[in-house]
């Protein structure tokens, strides 16, 4: 028997569980920015689809494609932490991931409630597997793509 | 390769040619990583260096080394010489008739490079067709992309069967009057295959058409002789044969690459310069402009001097069976499929985990010390036809042994206990 500790922080139980049943994984007609994201290195894809309301806030985030579980967990993940927030804090929210997933130490900003902190946490386990920081930004990177209006595909 | 090739002879002639020695004498293999054994299994991707070649570098690098086809002191003159003699000594590896048909490049996708621009900017125009297969490796796809840009050449493209073999009826239809370059890898990077070699050269010759080999995954397999298998071309690289980086071989026929223009200029290619005219060297000089890799080329030489001591008829039969081994027991493994089942296969082991992506299978492989590729294996076009977004590929090399092949097991195991599979 292998040890396999050090591997838990990575493929945690609420990883595996987004990975496997990934939520807002569908392409609503309704969705007014879209983002195409491109991993070259693996082959992952990933479409993107927000909704912003009149408000400026986004009502309704999903996505499609196929990828590892670490993109597909994130990606899952992160559509349900935009709903409801403006395409500031969504950008915001991309710099703490970006942040949390690169930087030793990095920290969320408190203003977030626990519960999505918690969730967001769990991609730090990235950090320490470098080759694989790409897959648990990709969604992210194709998020911000997506708000700011970028037609071609991104690429990490 | 198969155990019946073992002469028992030529088995007797050398003493301990047993992985336990072998392993020795590759001093990477004896470190760890992650805190475990290290089961090095990427050959495919990079071979390992034995003591042998990291010396021959180390030594001429210290004591004899200048730069070659230039000075008349005792020291250029000695490292010219080594790099020719390196230069022969590939010639005698591939049994080529000359050595000025051995090219020295950076490495294999130089060497295509080489032969599309310079023979096929001059050999190809518009209607003419390039034969290429599912199976090649973007260096054997790209180039003649770019040729195809320039001339209006066409490239067609032979199907594989499930399996992964080459559907040779399909080669037959689509290889043609029109056909004037077959190119195509010997042994499939991403999944194996070995290809027919013999009846895909013999269809080209039936139309006279040029033939090119990338040979990056069959040279540290299996013995190859350019004259018996008679292609006009044969690529290599140095670092899949136990060799460095930064060197790689292209072969062609005397007659092809003396009407081949230069590809590159520079220094070294030529015989005389004005600035109205330049005149180029004959073959192969003439497609060597700068300095070339020298340590490379030692080191390259070193390498087969190593590999050919322990033998093809040692390396097939060892590998044959670590393959034959790993197969049964991964097929062994419930949601695991294996790509690339050709009766004609080299030791690579291509295979996908249900639930799991390749990247993650890779992941958490390393943490046991397990080194695989996972991806696409620079062959989109393949991955599309077999429907896979990416594979895990475990490469079996000489120096692999059945440990490795238990820890690789074990590892898969060890990513379905993880991931809840």
């Amino acid at each position: 028997m292998t040890d396999v500790s050090d591997l838990r922080d990575l493929y945690q139980e609420i990883v595996l569980d987004h990975g496997k049943h990934p939520r807002n994984l569908r392409k609503p007609a309704e969705a007014n920015r879209i983002g195409h994201g491109y991993n070259a290195m693996c082959g992952d894809k990933i479409d993107v689809y927000l909704t912003i309301g009149g408000d400026g806030r986004i009502s309704d985030a999903a996505f499609q494609g196929q990828g590892c579980a670490i993109s597909t967990a994130s990606a899952s993940i992160m559509t349900e932490t935009l709903k409801g927030r403006t395409e500031a804090e969504a950008k915001s929210l991309y710099e703490s991931v970006h942040a949390l997933c690169t930087e030793e130490g990095a920290v969320l900003p408190d203003a977030l409630d626990d519960d999505t902190a918690d969730r967001l946490m769990v991609l730090a386990g990235v950090r320490q597997y470098p080759m694989r920081v790409k897959c648990a930004t990709l969604a992210w990177h194709t998020m911000q793509a997506a708000i700011d209006g970028q037609a071609s595909e991104v690429s990490t | 390769m198969s155990l019946a090739s073992i002469d028992p002879r030529s088995r007797n002639t050398r003493v301990n040619r047993t992985v336990e020695r072998i392993r020795q004498d590759f001093p990477i293999l004896s470190r760890q990583v992650h805190g475990k054994r290290l089961a090095y299994l990427d050959t495919a991707a990079s071979a390992q260096k034995p003591e042998q070649v990291i010396e021959a570098m180390n030594r001429f690098q210290r004591e004899d080394y200048a730069n070659i086809h230039r000075g008349v002191y005792a020291l250029s003159q000695a490292a010219t010489d080594r790099f020719e003699a390196a230069r022969a000594r590939v010639a005698r590896f591939l049994n080529a008739a000359s050595a000025d048909e051995i090219v020295f490049t950076r490495n294999t996708t130089e060497a295509i490079n080489l032969v599309a621009h310079s023979w096929g900017r001059k050999n190809l125009k518009a209607g003419d067709e390039i034969v290429l297969t599912e199976l090649e490796h973007h260096a054997n796809i790209v180039p003649w992309q770019l040729i195809r840009a320039e001339t209006g050449a066409e490239i067609k493209v032979v199907r594989i069967h499930d399996d992964g073999s080459l559907d040779l009826d399909h080669a037959r239809s689509l290889i043609g009057p029109r056909t004037k370059l077959v190119a195509f890898a010997h042994v499939s990077n991403a999944l194996g295959t070995v290809l027919p070699v013999r009846e895909v050269v013999r269809l080209a010759r039936a139309v006279d058409a040029a033939v090119l080999i990338d040979g990056s995954q069959a040279v540290q397999h299996m013995a190859v002789d350019v004259q018996a298998l008679d292609p006009d071309f044969y690529v290599f690289t140095g670092h899949k044969l136990y060799g460095p980086t930064g060197i790689g071989v292209l072969y062609g026929k005397s007659a092809r690459l003396a009407a081949m223009p230069p590809y590159q200029g520079g220094g070294d290619m030529i015989e005389r310069v004005t600035f109205e005219r330049t005149t180029f060297k004959p073959a192969p000089h003439r497609f060597e402009a700068g300095t070339p890799a020298i340590t490379e080329a030692i080191g390259l030489a070193a390498a087969i001097d190593y590999v050919e001591q322990v033998g093809f008829d040692w390396i097939g039969p060892h590998e044959d069976e670590l393959l034959a081994d790993a197969t049964r027991r991964l097929l062994a493994i419930d949601g695991l499929t294996l790509w690339g089942t050709s009766a004609q296969k080299a030791s690579v082991l291509s295979f996908t985990l249900e639930g799991a992506h390749a990247h993650d299978v890779a992941t958490i492989l390393d943490q046991q010390g397990v080194a695989v590729r996972a991806g696409h294996h620079c062959a989109h076009p393949l991955m599309d036809r077999l429907g896979v977004v990416a594979t895990s590929r475990a490469s079996i090399g000489l120096y692999n042994d059945p440990v490795d092949v238990e820890q690789l097991v074990d590892g898969v195991t060890a990513v379905k206990r993880i991931l809840k599979l």
